[in-house]
């Protein structure tokens, strides 16, 4: 060992001290990006790099999805024109009733003294890729920061909660879907107003309720909807329908179907924090909402 | 018998070739595959990785893998450092094993390769599955041997630009030192 003989020609660091250096590297950073908001620079930098590139391999796709859309026959462009003419119509009607209910809302709960409602800001966002990564639920859209995304806001589609957007870039953002692992949303059975917190599962795309006991009041087909404590998410949007219930143990192991999905549509609405004071409490006179949130901290498990 | 056959000599890769390939197998890997399609696609960074490493040790190395790691991380949306460590991890055994492998044929090195790329997987299962993931299921691994599959036909177009026959009809002869 101590008379190796001096290389013949110099190669710098042998391999396994390279590995050794590099191994340790990623170590570290690994260790540091699992706490999160860290390394945030470092990602800029990068997304610098990675994000022409993104660009790049989507534009294939997009440009046949973009080319197919223009060959659509006129008949169907007509039916859809049609279909979306009745619906737009049907949801003026219910909006106009929602509006009269929001003022009254308003109004009562400022004579209750309890605090306003926040009126939401949204920010219409595309899906552009599913994430690839399979040890989490993401997916990625195309706005960011640049168009007031920030970290923490609620994603939501037609139907119901999608997500949260959990990492944001210049022109895009990470949204963290529901069934996440590590995603958690505070929830409220529609029914009887009991409330859980519902947790992602990580695979098989269901969301749990934990921490419910054996003979709590929840069935088959309860639907589940914010409850708005976290200050996270807004009240009363649906997230999921409860599917099965198991009561063998001391906690119910209750297992959900989320209502939203990401396979639907390719749009989806990211509702962005600073609530603009209420519009229709304006119109009604009632004052301004005072947009503080609720101190409530939100539930993410990380 | 194959072994009977005197290896091609090659010339060596440029560079710029090596930095090209490394560059389209990012772009490749950020396609939008999804569903089954993504379960299957093999990690075109880790073979081009593994290809240089195991042709060119001297030019391409662990510092390129670990650089390709992060920006897979990065664009993954996984933990920064995942893909770095396994990246480094497999060329260096590439980089061990880089004589031996050379030897065989290309379906036998395609062997190679898919325990590279199994090792690879490990990797970094090991490190979401501490950093508290869950396993996703045995399709973990199936791009691995998709990118086994692949190894032979890559092999052959990364080293067309080194072959050194003077083909007149070559599109590769012109412009090639």
């Amino acid at each position: 060992m101590d008379h190796q003989a001096p290389p013949f020609f110099k190669h710098g660091p042998s391999p396994l001290a390279r590995f050794m250096f590099f191994a340790f590297l990623s170590l570290v950073l690994m260790a540091l990006d699992a706490r999160q908001n860290t390394l945030n620079t470092l990602r800029q930098v990068l997304s610098v790099v990675v994000a022409p590139l993104q660009r790049l391999a989507n534009a294939p796709a997009e440009m046949i999805g973009r080319t197919s859309g223009f060959f659509v026959t006129q008949a169907h462009m007509q039916n859809e024109n049609a279909a979306l003419g009745q619906r737009q119509l049907l949801l003026s009607a219910q909006l106009q009733r929602m509006q009269a209910m929001q003022a009254e809302n308003a109004y009562l709960r400022k004579i209750l003294g309890v605090q306003q409602q926040r009126g939401e800001r949204v920010v219409v966002a595309e899906i552009v890729y599913a994430g690839r990564d399979p040890f989490s639920q993401k997916i990625i859209v195309d706005k960011g920061s640049n168009h007031n995304v920030k970290a923490g806001q609620p994603a939501i589609d037609d139907v119901g909660v999608v997500g949260q957007v959990t990492r944001v870039y210049p022109f895009s953002s990470e949204i963290t879907l529901l069934i996440d692992k590590d995603q958690a949303v505070p929830v409220e059975i529609v029914r009887n107003g009991a409330r859980a917190i519902a947790f992602g599962h990580g695979q098989d795309g269901t969301l749990e309720l934990p921490f419910m006991a054996a003979n709590a009041d929840i069935q088959n087909g309860d639907a589940l909807f914010t409850s708005g404590i976290d200050g996270v998410y807004p009240a009363g949007l649906p997230v999921a329908v409860v599917s099965k219930i198991e009561r063998n143990s001391a906690f119910a192991k209750i297992t959900c179907v989320p209502s939203a999905g990401v396979s639907r549509h390719k749009q989806l609405l990211i509702l962005i924090g600073e609530p603009r004071q209420s519009a229709l409490a304006d119109q009604a006179g009632m004052g301004k909402a005072d947009g503080s949130k609720a101190d409530a901290s939100h539930l993410r498990r990380n | 018998m194959n072994l009977a056959k005197a290896p091609e000599l090659l010339k060596p890769a440029s560079m710029r070739f090596i930095l090209l390939t490394l560059g389209l197998g990012l772009l490749l890997n950020l396609l939008p595959w999804s569903g089954l399609a993504l379960s299957f696609r093999p990690d075109f960074v880790a073979l081009a990785l593994l290809f240089w490493a195991i042709r060119e040790p001297r030019k391409t190395g662990m510092g390129a893998a670990w650089i390709m790691g992060l920006l897979m991380d990065m664009a993954d949306g996984a933990i920064l450092g995942q893909h770095a460590l396994a990246y480094t991890l497999a060329v260096f055994a590439a980089i061990v094993l880089h004589r031996r492998i050379q030897r065989f044929t290309l379906w036998q090195q395609a062997l190679h390769v898919l325990l590279l790329l199994l090792l690879l997987q490990a990797a970094m299962l090991l490190s979401r599955l501490f950093a508290g993931a869950v396993f996703p299921g045995p399709g973990y691994f199936l791009s691995c041997l998709t990118g086994a599959a692949l190894w032979p036909p890559l092999s052959l177009l990364l080293q067309l630009p080194q072959r050194g026959r003077p083909d007149p009809d070559s599109v590769y002869s012109a412009g090639q030192k």
